[in-house]
């Protein structure tokens, strides 16, 4: 109890110009979150603690406010047809798992090597992570733009067609975003990886998504909505968690979330005006962006566990700068092209409906 | 035809306006009672129950509001594609 009246002196004061920042990082984040079913997380946590906020209380903040926002994104988006909620909520209680664990493993690396050794651990699982998936989903999205079949229907994979193809009596489940029965077999791992992900970089989706597009075989705006179910399961348990610590500092999280229900009610309603390839390009974007920043703390990390040659202060001061600036640019870059899509697509569709008048008239 | 239909829907202007008064409400107590809120939010153990009922209401009530202000402003999904197959 000692710590929990520690960690209420450790909430700090708010001004204008900080509820001002929170608010528009929440709008950016759930503009991003509404279209791709994740993101904006890995700007907020460092941006909250960049306030002064200790991390383990931007982590739980976080947390609190992606429930919430992952409910009314996962409500709007399901009015458009888009999610599926039993694959969510089965990939959302394995994630609950991996979020658990993943935690277990930071504070077990935390404790062998400092928060030096955490740290790089984050990094280097952003690094690999988002190299692998995150060029997979863009060079996917490339080919697909390339191949001028942007219009047509998604066609799955040849691993999502095996795991379709399996049957192993007694788990097969019928998934309607899949069209199709699966053994729940293959829900496990996948929701685990997403739910570790998230305890390590706070956006699982970046492995969610891609995992529900590539391996199970679902089309990419319905694996978006759905991820936003994942999110709103994990967020839950996960705050619920902190929250029995007096982790969640509720002023943050409830500014935060006031400017991402704005965001993302614009994200959600985005994903109707735009081809389906395009959550793969935001998302790719993204994640290919984000690598670099993150790439760029490595060998801050690395000197201070000893491993290179120490950096100078300077140095580390501008690679922890660049790195911050980096990662914004890939919120807003998603931001960006979301708002753009739409605006086509909107005018696009006026275009369609004024000609069908004139026609009409004559 | 369509943006004729569009034209004479009703927009949800009571609704905004009571969801938007509501949120404000909310925001304000938030801001005003700081001091008092952390102390209780941070009890943790069965106090961990504050934040989430919290996150639930404002996600209800503002969530309601935002919703209705981009329908007031004319961003809707678009008609074409309202199902995914």
């Amino acid at each position: 109890m000692h710590d929990i009246a520690n960690m209420a002196s450790n909430f700090i004061s708010l001004d204008a110009v900080n509820i001002t920042y929170l608010f528009l990082v929440g709008f950016v984040g759930g503009l991003v979150s509404g279209f791709i079913g994740s993101g904006g997380a890995f700007v907020l946590t460092p941006g909250m603690m960049s306030l002064g906020v200790p991390g383990l209380v931007a982590v739980a903040s976080n947390m609190c406010h992606k429930f919430p926002k992952a409910l009314v994104g996962s409500l709007k988006r399901a009015k458009y047809g888009q999610v599926d909620v039993k694959l969510g909520i089965v990939l959302g209680i394995s994630a609950e798992a991996g979020v658990l664990y993943g935690a277990h493993i930071q504070e077990n690396i935390k404790k062998a090597f400092g928060d030096a050794g955490s740290n790089l651990y984050v990094s280097v699982a952003f690094v690999v992570i988002l190299a692998v998936v995150g060029g997979f989903v863009l060079r996917d999205a490339w080919k697909t733009f390339k191949s001028g079949n942007s219009q047509e229907e998604e066609k799955i994979t040849k691993l999502a067609r095996w795991v379709q193809s399996i049957n192993i009596p007694g788990t097969m489940v019928y998934f309607k975003s899949l069209n199709a029965r699966i053994s729940v077999l293959f829900t496990i791992p996948l929701g685990f990886a997403t739910g570790m992900l998230a305890a390590t970089i706070a956006v699982g989706g970046f492995i969610g998504v891609p995992a529900m597009i590539y391996v199970l075989g679902a089309p990419s705006l319905m694996a978006s909505a759905t991820e936003l179910v994942i999110a709103f399961v994990m967020g839950l348990g996960g705050s619920f968690k902190y929250a029995m610590h007096g982790l969640v500092d509720i002023r943050l999280a409830m500014i935060i979330l006031g400017g991402s229900l704005f965001g993302i009610q614009l994200g959600a309603i985005g994903t109707t005006y735009v081809k389906p390839f395009m959550i793969k390009v935001v998302m790719g974007i993204i994640m290919v962006i984000v690598l670099f920043s993150r790439g760029l703390m490595v060998p801050v990390y690395l000197s201070q566990l000893g491993l290179i040659q120490a950096l100078d202060v300077t140095t580390v001061k501008l690679l922890k700068s660049t790195s911050f600036i980096i990662m914004i640019a890939a919120l807003m870059i998603g931001a960006f092209i979301v708002l753009k899509a739409m605006w086509q697509g909107r005018r696009a569709e006026r275009m369609t409906a004024q000609e069908a008048f004139e026609t009409a008239k004559i | 035809m369509a943006s004729s239909n569009q034209k004479t829907r009703k927009k949800p202007y009571g609704a905004l306006l009571v969801m938007g008064l509501l949120s404000a409400g909310l925001y304000i107590f938030l801001l005003l009672n700081q001091a008092s809120l952390n102390k209780y939010f941070a009890m943790g153990g069965v106090y961990a129950f504050l934040p989430i009922a919290t996150a639930f209401i404002f996600s209800y009530v503002h969530g309601s509001f935002t919703g209705n202000f981009w329908t007031i402003l004319g961003i809707e999904a678009s008609k074409k594609k309202k199902e995914v197959k």
